[in-house]
């Protein structure tokens, strides 16, 4: 059990040491975890299924450049998402934004759920109309 | 009868659903800069480091941009297209991405070079604002300098021919300023 938790506290230690020295970030806490956030949040555009702090491909590397640029330069996380979605469209941004167009995404875990309990409400109304003797000889 | 049609309907939604989603190409990703104008940048020259070149220089006619670097193997590929295109009477400008000067410089003097100049952009910071992932892409550019069309992948003659040439003759009359030579719309 020791060695189980010895184990994983060295990969969780040795994943957070390879994030760490990707790239330099900032020296101010707040700044760096907005900036670890807003990567983490931006899909590379080239790799598709990457964010731009997992990915290797060149464009990623300019993207966090650009992103550390812009929080240097006291951009607001909305604002780094808007220069990003201007550019590379709204692809990038892996949390869709709620807009007209993105309303039915947002909507359908709702939909679906009040779908589930609407079958599930009729199973269990037809259920109790069963007299429960041919129930258990089924 | 009708609790029978609900499964049919899923089904069916299901169905609609998936025959779209799998038709569509996964890696395409549109443009957001179609239709809007050119992003603005000025940078050196590839051939010498005090010239500029930028958007002012490409703005009033119709022009291709292409991304290139000596790096992208499928720039090769595209290369002699280009230098057909450009000799038939097509202005193409050159976007030079993560590159070396002499690297670039020597492979224009060995492959030709189809470009009116290329802009040098070692970091990626013009490519960023114009939405470039990575070469060969071409952006074709109206007579009001706004993006009309992006390729992405080496361009070629059935492209050209499919994509490029009907947008050019919706806004060009042949003869009128600012629009490339018939010869060019046909290039060989």
């Amino acid at each position: 059990m020791t060695r189980l938790v010895a184990l994983t506290l060295a990969v969780l230690v040795a994943t957070a040491l390879r994030a760490a020295d990707v790239e330099p970030a900032f020296d101010d806490p707040a700044l760096n975890a907005r900036y670890w956030g807003l990567i983490r949040e931006i899909r590379c555009p080239l790799c598709m299924n990457e964010s731009i702090a997992d990915s290797g491909a060149p464009v990623a590397a300019d993207l966090r450049r650009e992103v550390h640029r812009l929080l240097a330069e006291g951009k607001s996380d909305d604002e780094i998402k808007e220069f990003m979605s201007s550019r590379y469209g709204d692809f990038v941004l892996y949390r869709p934004r709620v807009e007209p167009v993105t309303y039915a995404l947002w909507a359908s875990p709702f939909i679906l759920l009040v779908v589930g309990a609407l079958v599930f409400w009729r199973i269990l109304r037809n259920r109790g109309k069963q007299p429960l003797g041919e129930d258990e000889a089924s | 009868m009708w609790r029978y049609a609900i499964p049919l309907v899923v089904l069916a939604v299901i169905a609609a659903f998936f025959y779209r989603g799998l038709g569509l190409n996964p890696s395409y990703v549109p443009s957001a800069l179609i239709g809007k104008p050119m992003p603005e940048f000025a940078l050196p020259t590839l051939a010498d480091q005090e010239a500029r070149i930028g958007s002012r220089d490409i703005a009033g006619k119709v022009a291709l941009l292409n991304v290139w670097g000596t790096w992208c193997i499928e720039c090769r590929h595209e290369h002699a297209f280009l230098v057909r295109l450009a000799k038939s009477g097509m202005p193409i400008y050159g976007l030079n991405l993560r590159d070396e000067r002499p690297a670039a410089l020597g492979w224009l003097a060995s492959l030709g070079n189809p470009y009116v100049a290329s802009a040098f952009d070692p970091d990626g910071t013009v490519a960023v604002d114009w939405g470039v992932t990575a070469a060969p892409e071409t952006f074709l550019i109206g007579r009001d300098g706004k993006i009309l069309f992006k390729h992405i992948s080496p361009l070629t003659q059935q492209v050209w021919q499919h994509d490029f040439v009907p947008l050019i003759k919706a806004q060009c009359g042949g003869s009128d300023p600012g629009c490339p030579q018939l010869a060019a719309l046909g290039a060989q």
